[in-house]
């Protein structure tokens, strides 16, 4: 099992490196990711000093062009994937349809992964870009249950990469627009979802709010922490009750079930989390290569530290973690 | 010659009772609808239709005048989900709505079909790809402007039909969670079929009490209602074939006579927007198609010129 860890930047992905990835995953410095952040991707030359970085060490580098280009948009997408050739990027993770087929046309030679954007979540999806556009892994989005998961990489014609840790998309990626309906900009337009210059935090005499696009998301007591007002983890009135509604603020976390995943023949565990800081990379990659290489010699004995157990919490979206959909009960 | 959408009512996308769901299309067989999408897209544990029961009203609804269009789930999990989803691709009967890449796959070099709003379609290179696949017509996904549309209409592979999704809540979301159940503090698997009780939706608000989105199990939808009528120009000028209608538990006949009427030139774009007033439950929007925000309703403060 390969460990496919996230590089915001060059520091990033130095830590991901020096911690024990297999590869890291990058973007370039514009709506062409969908980490398209401020003051966050890489630029050209950042781009060939951390793919020389990562060589020099065996280490792979992926190249994240994982948005949907519109008309006005598209040469953007075949600049950011003839860029990401040029420099010897070791696969690209594409989400359209267009674009695949632009890069594998263009680079016949090049090997192309399926984002989690492309929201393949059967066999039979991903035996299209298979197909179609010859793609070489599939990274399935986190709506599976662990015996779904195993159906599909048993059915699937091309090995599967699967979420282990990070920030909760509770929506199939790649469909969702909550984003755009509130701000004009989504995950598959733009690269981001619930923007931050649409996000206001206003202190008032019942706590604090936090907005998107004036719209309320969350209300906190003084005293309570606020998390980033992600809409899909605000709290809402529903049938006269107050919760999170949709989801709470958390982060996946599936150590546990890594023999499970192992043994259903999982190529790959991806780390979430481009938008976070190297020392997040470094804690995580440590604890997840530790853990894989423990499941890996011995997966009928292998258990979750606890030491791991308390690092991951630390970096954890409003501190818990969570198995999502690959526990049913989640669902 | 002028060149006029028809009209289109979309699958049913809540969970009705079946005698609701058949005096429903009995009522639909009587407008002038021209073509009638039928099928479960968003829940695969509602089973009250049996598939020989949608069978049975398209049989019904194709000798009643409209062309019928089978619809398909738009998450696949399961492996049953699967097996439905092959059953009703290669049925020899009447075409089929993919809302999801794994119709595609079954149907490409098979046969003709069309997509649905969810089926990922951004870009001029991804609707040629798909047209060589054997796609005929294609719904423009919902958060794309007219603009985009426009663009992609100076390349749109001979023969390929569009839709626009003109009336209804939008579909904005879909997940593994079930929302409704978890409303009711139940597991999914154990979800006592409460979408039964919300024949439009479940109310989502903020906690200022705005309506903001609708739960519908596991689908999100905008609270608002998409309501395109003022834009019926645009459709004509961009050739767009097919305008989609989108059925709510009250009025749906109404909303189709009202696009009806008004695409045939015998009411105004303003009395047909004064009529359908009534008929969305909580709010209008429209934001989308103008390139802003989905929930913005662009003629606010502006209905001179929307008029």
């Amino acid at each position: 099992m390969e460990l496919v860890c996230p590089a915001g930047n060059l520091p990033s992905l130095k830590a991901a490196v020096d911690n024990g990835a297999n590869a890291v995953y990058m973007g370039f410095r514009d709506d062409t990711n969908a980490r398209h952040f401020a003051g966050l991707n890489f630029d050209d030359k950042r781009a060939e000093e951390g793919i020389r970085y990562a060589h020099d060490r065996s280490v792979k580098v992926f190249a994240a062009i994982n948005t949907y280009p519109q008309p006005s948009g598209w040469s953007r997408w075949q600049h950011a994937v003839d860029h990401a050739a040029e420099l010897g990027i070791d696969a690209l993770i594409l989400a359209d349809i267009g674009v695949m087929d632009y890069a594998c046309n263009r680079w016949p030679e090049l090997r192309l992964h399926l984002s989690v954007q492309g929201s393949a979540t059967s066999a039979e999806a991903i035996r299209f870009y298979q197909q179609n556009f010859g793609i070489q892994r599939v990274v399935l989005p986190r709506v599976l249950s662990l015996k779904q998961v195993r159906q599909v990489a048993q059915d699937s014609p091309v090995p599967i990469e699967v979420f282990g840790f990070g920030s909760l998309c509770v929506m199939v990626e790649g469909r969702c627009l909550l984003s755009s309906y509130v701000t004009g900009r989504s995950p598959n337009t733009y690269g981001a979802c619930s923007p931050a210059d649409s996000v206001s935090w206003n202190e008032t005499p019942d706590g604090l709010e936090t907005r998107l696009n004036n719209i309320l998301i969350d209300k906190r007591a003084p005293g309570e922490s606020a998390g980033y007002p992600t809409l899909c983890k605000g709290r809402f009135h529903v049938s006269g009750n107050t919760y999170y509604a949709i989801e709470e603020p958390t982060s996946l976390n599936t150590l546990e079930l890594l023999p499970e995943l192992q043994s259903v023949g999982v190529a790959a565990i991806k780390i979430e989390g481009r938008q976070r800081s190297p020392a997040y990379v470094t804690q995580v990659t440590k604890v997840w290569r530790a853990a894989i290489d423990e499941c890996m010699q011995d997966p009928d004995n292998y258990s979750v530290k606890l030491p791991w157990l308390s690092v991951l919490e630390k970096v954890s979206e409003g501190s818990q973690t969570t198995l999502g959909a690959y526990h049913r009960p989640w669902q | 010659m002028t060149h006029r959408p028809k009209l289109s009512l979309g699958p049913i996308l809540y969970y009705w009772p079946r005698e609701q769901v058949f005096s429903f299309y009995q009522r639909i067989a009587d407008t002038p609808v021209d073509i009638v999408y039928l099928g479960e897209t968003v829940c695969s544990k509602r089973r009250d239709m049996r598939s020989d029961a949608w069978l049975q009203l398209a049989d019904m609804l194709q000798q009643a005048g409209k062309q019928v269009v089978l619809s398909t789930l738009t998450l696949i999990e399961a492996s049953s989900e699967l097996s439905t989803l092959r059953k009703i691709c290669s049925n020899d009967k009447y075409s089929v709505e993919a809302n999801d890449m794994a119709a595609v796959q079954l149907m490409s070099g098979n046969r003709e079909f069309v997509t649905g709003p969810a089926v990922n379609i951004y870009n001029s290179r991804t609707l040629s790809v798909l047209a060589r696949s054997g796609l005929k017509r294609w719904t423009l996904p919902v958060e794309l402007s007219k603009q985009t549309l426009a663009s992609l209409h100076k390349n749109r592979p001979e023969g390929v039909e569009t839709e626009v999704f003109a009336f209804g809540r939008l579909p904005l979301a879909y997940s593994a969670r079930c929302f409704t159940a978890r409303a009711h503090n139940l597991p999914k698997d154990d979800c006592q079929f409460r979408c039964l009780d919300y024949a439009d939706g479940l109310m989502l608000r903020t906690r200022e009490d705005e309506s903001f989105l609708v739960l519908n199990g596991i689908q999100t939808q905008s609270a608002k209602t998409q309501n395109l009528v003022n834009d019926i120009n645009d459709f004509i000028d961009l050739e767009i074939d097919v305008l989609r209608i989108s059925p709510q538990s009250n009025n749906t006949e109404r909303v189709i006579e009202i696009f009806h009427e008004c695409l045939h030139g015998n009411i105004t774009k303003s009395e047909a927007e004064t009529s359908l007033q009534k008929y969305m439950m909580s709010g209008e929007c429209n934001g989308y198609w103008h390139a802003m925000p989905g929930m913005v309703n662009s003629c606010a403060g502006n209905e001179q010129e929307c008029a």
